[in-house]
């Protein structure tokens, strides 16, 4: 139950690959982040979200940020790509967090589904259960038939195959789902114990017709295990149909030809069980499949009593099984020897994010003679997607090493370039501070009386330097004149006040157009004073950039490069133990095959001598010849 | 992007299934020796255990990369002259494009040509900063080059230039690229 439970989690690993924003993309930033999870590229993704979420959170109107948009989006996102990075515990967190937030109830609806399936992928099957049971009302369309399929799943892991029977009888998928909603269905009337309804549905489901490749597979599939389903009951004509249906070159070819042998020969045609046997035992000799082939070709030409084929054929697997342990061994060695992990480091593996396939280009070599057949087991895989991972890690830290080395240059190199520079620009700043801001109080200041005289006229104030200078005059003549009662006092007196009658009616007068005047004068400055004050403006900018160019990060970066170190250690403790724990896995995996090939080996030397022996006994027939 | 979503749906369910065939188990592979059942069982629980060692050391990596990127944006791109370029394919375009060259006031900045995952990616609806740097805060020329190949097969190869305004905060200038309609290549700035 447990591998199964993990073969589920692969496959909900897989699954669960970035799904970009519905409608149209308002964050760029975002939108990088799905460019980067689009390629695999999972820890690019989260650092790019990680951040902006972060920033979102830390605004005080996070309504205004473009994230807004997107932001239910963007939580599903990180748990999505936290669980494509295989950091299920942080995925999990973040789906709850949607889960429980206030949002409508198609999203919550949506979040219990995807915590359903982490749930289910860790093996925790009443959880997944209880966040399937908290889908109520408003399901989103594209996402229906899953939620169905996966409760059915979840009850055939629970060993409560009729109910997943009737949740499998109701989802009404389309093309490309049919098939493997055709086949649960299959497997779960099987649990059930309703074995003529199973092998009616599994034959079903092996002759539905479908668009790709993975619908292909999974008829395949279908058909391989109606194949032995009849095989065990007998039923080996049907059997031998059902596996015909298998396509040569799938999946599934080596166990569909090796399957369709056995029903022949069970039939006791064994003439007709050399055909798709003989087509095997040309393929992979590595294949558990192929190597069973080996030995079941001079079974066959045995039961047709050419002993001198089954003879030779029999020789051949028995080279074929030595080489086999040879190679082996020579597997193991090199394991022990630590070239495994070597070779699956290689910087060409992980090139492609689709690593497990490149593995297959690897060159052949000792380490990795048996590397596909290890990485079926999904113990190995995961222990080995985990190394590759540490690996990816390490290469990340050791380049930020070398950037903490080049950010403490970039700093010395600035601090070098400004210090010398900055006292000089600094005093020549305070000086036209100083300046600059006697003359904008003074333009404040003419701005004010202005205003008010608007409302309190005081027509004095606009007087020009020479009428200033009159006003002074006639008031110094008065003074000269005392209260002088002579008659050329007199007559003085009466010609300064009509002088200064004069001043002040035209003082009066004038007063409107030279209050506007004054106003225009002053509004004339303005986009002198805007200059000034954007170039102000940028120069205290620019001064504080300079500053914060190249101070205030010592403590920052020797923080960054006391983590970044203790995460080198960590990792590589870590990378030690992984590394460990699949060459041991590896080298285990390895010598149960070597036994079973040793045992073939004995099968076939036996083999050999029988052949040999009753050749020796039986006279050759023409077929023989 | 739901036709996307659908096929990832199904490579899952395919691998679910693929686990769900009790009945699938060749007869030669159920032989597993008794002793070892428990070697495997210790296997896992060692496993699972440095399985979440793993997790945390990845959180914790997480963690090291934020802090540095923004360490890295304060030192290298400073809010006041930053300025990214995005590039972005108009929605259901089935335009393939090969490359993107980029020139801020006659300096070449970007020069990239897309690899066939990349390009699948901004299918997908996904955006490429293409380009993040330093300028100056007022008006700057942009040159854009595309190149690429139509669905029929013919050639691609457009110019475009344009002017962006820096201000104080950091640029972001949005490229839309598309094969078809009046727009080959659209800005957007924020």
């Amino acid at each position: 139950m447990r591998a199964l439970r993990q073969l589920i989690a692969l496959g909900l690993v897989l699954g669960l690959a970035a799904t970009p924003a519905a409608g149209d993309l308002k964050d760029f930033y975002f939108g990088e982040a799905l460019y980067h999870a689009l390629q695999g590229r999972y820890f690019d993704a989260l650092q790019r979200l990680d951040t902006e979420r972060a920033m979102y959170r830390g605004l005080d109107q996070p309504q205004l940020d473009t994230l807004h948009y997107h932001i239910n989006d963007a939580e599903f996102s990180v748990g999505d790509f936290e669980l494509n990075y295989r950091m299920h515990h942080r995925a999990g967190r973040a789906i709850k967090a949607v889960l429980e937030g206030a949002v409508d109830e198609a999203v919550r609806n949506e979040a219990a589904f995807r915590l359903a399936r982490i749930h289910f992928q860790k093996g925790q099957l009443d959880d997944a259960l209880h966040a399937l049971a908290r889908i109520q009302g408003t399901v989103p369309e594209q996402i229906k038939d899953d939620v169905e399929f996966l409760r059915a799943n979840v009850y055939i892991a629970t060993g409560r195959p009729s109910e997943a029977v009737k949740v499998l009888e109701q989802v009404r998928s389309d093309e490309g789902l049919a098939g493997f909603v055709a086949y649960n269905l299959g497997i779960a009337l099987l649990q059930d114990g309703r074995q003529q309804e199973a092998i009616a549905q599994l034959d079903k489901a092996g002759q539905l017709p479908s668009p790709d490749k993975a619908g292909l597979a999974i008829r395949d599939k279908s058909n391989l295990v109606l194949g032995a389903i009849l095989f065990e009951l007998g039923n080996f004509e049907r059997a031998r149909q059902s596996v015909d249906r298998v396509r040569l070159e799938g999946l599934y070819s080596n166990q569909a030809l090796l399957r369709a042998g056995w029903a022949e020969a069970s039939a006791k045609q064994f003439d007709r069980a050399l055909v798709p046997w003989n087509i095997l035992a040309n393929r992979e000799p590595t294949d558990v499949a192929v190597q069973e082939a080996m030995l079941a070709v001079p079974h066959s030409y045995a039961n047709l009593k050419l002993y001198g084929r089954a003879a030779i054929t029999y020789g051949l697997a028995l080279e074929l099984f030595s080489n086999q342990i040879e190679r082996v061994d020579a597997s193991m060695r090199s394991i022990k020897e630590g070239r495994f992990l070597k070779a699956l480091i290689r910087e060409e593996t992980r090139q492609d994010a689709d690593w497990v396939i490149s593995l297959r280009t690897l060159p052949d070599a000792p380490e990795t003679y048996y590397l596909m057949e290890l990485m079926a087991s999904h113990d190995f895989q995961t222990a080995l997607q985990n190394y590759l991972d540490l690996e990816e890690l390490r290469s990340k830290l050791i380049a930020w090493q070398t950037s903490l080395d080049a950010f403490d240059d970039i700093i010395r190199l600035r601090g070098q370039n400004y210090d010398p520079l900055l006292p000089d620009v600094d005093a020549q700043f305070r000086d036209l501070d100083a300046r600059m801001r006697l003359r904008l109080e003074q333009r404040n200041h003419l701005g004010k009386r202005l205003q008010a005289m608007l409302t309190a006229p005081r027509p004095e104030y606009l007087a020009t330097a020479e009428e200033r200078s009159a006003l002074e005059r006639i008031a110094l003549i008065e003074k000269q004149l005392g209260d002088s009662d002579s008659p050329a006092s007199l007559a003085l007196r009466q010609r300064a006040a009509r002088l200064r009658g004069t001043l002040t009616w035209r003082l009066e007068t004038e007063y409107q157009e030279r209050l506007t005047a004054a106003y225009e004068h002053l509004k004339e400055l303005t986009p002198n004073v805007d200059a000034l004050t954007r170039q102000y403006d940028d120069f205290v900018r620019t001064r504080q950039a300079a500053t914060h160019s190249y101070v205030g990060y010592d403590v920052q970066i020797a923080r960054l490069r006391m983590r970044v170190g203790d995460a080198v250690q960590r990792v590589d403790s870590l990378m030690a133990r992984q590394g460990h724990m699949i060459e041991t896995v590896a080298i285990n995996q390895l010598a149960a095959r070597r036994e079973r090939l040793v045992v073939q080996q004995n099968q076939a030397r036996f083999g050999v001598a029988d052949s040999y022996d009753r050749a020796a006994r039986t006279p050759t027939g023409p077929e023989e010849r | 992007m739901k036709a996307q979503a659908r096929f990832k749906s199904v490579l899952w369910m395919l691998l679910v299934v693929f686990a769900l065939s009790p009945a699938a188990v060749p007869a030669q592979q159920a032989n597993v020796p008794a002793q070892q059942a428990n070697v495997p069982t210790q296997q896992a629980n060692a496993s699972r255990g440095l399985d979440e060692q793993v997790q945390e050391i990845k959180s914790d990596v997480l963690s090291i990369a934020a802090e540095l990127s923004q360490l890295e944006e304060k030192l290298l791109y400073p809010s006041g002259t930053q300025v990214s370029m995005f590039v972005a394919l108009a929605k259901g375009d089935p335009m393939r494009l090969d490359s993107v060259r980029l020139q801020i006031d006659g300096q070449l900045v970007a020069h990239h040509i897309y690899s066939a995952k990349e390009l699948e990616a901004l299918r997908k609806g996904g955006v490429q900063r293409i380009y993040v740097g330093n300028v100056t805060t007022g008006d700057h020329q942009l040159e854009v080059v595309v190149g690429g190949k139509l669905e029929s097969g013919a050639d691609f190869n457009r110019t475009e230039r344009f002017t962006f305004r820096k201000e104080v905060k950091p640029k972001l200038v949005g490229l839309t690229l598309a094969g078809s309609g009046n727009t080959p290549i659209a800005l957007g700035e924020w």
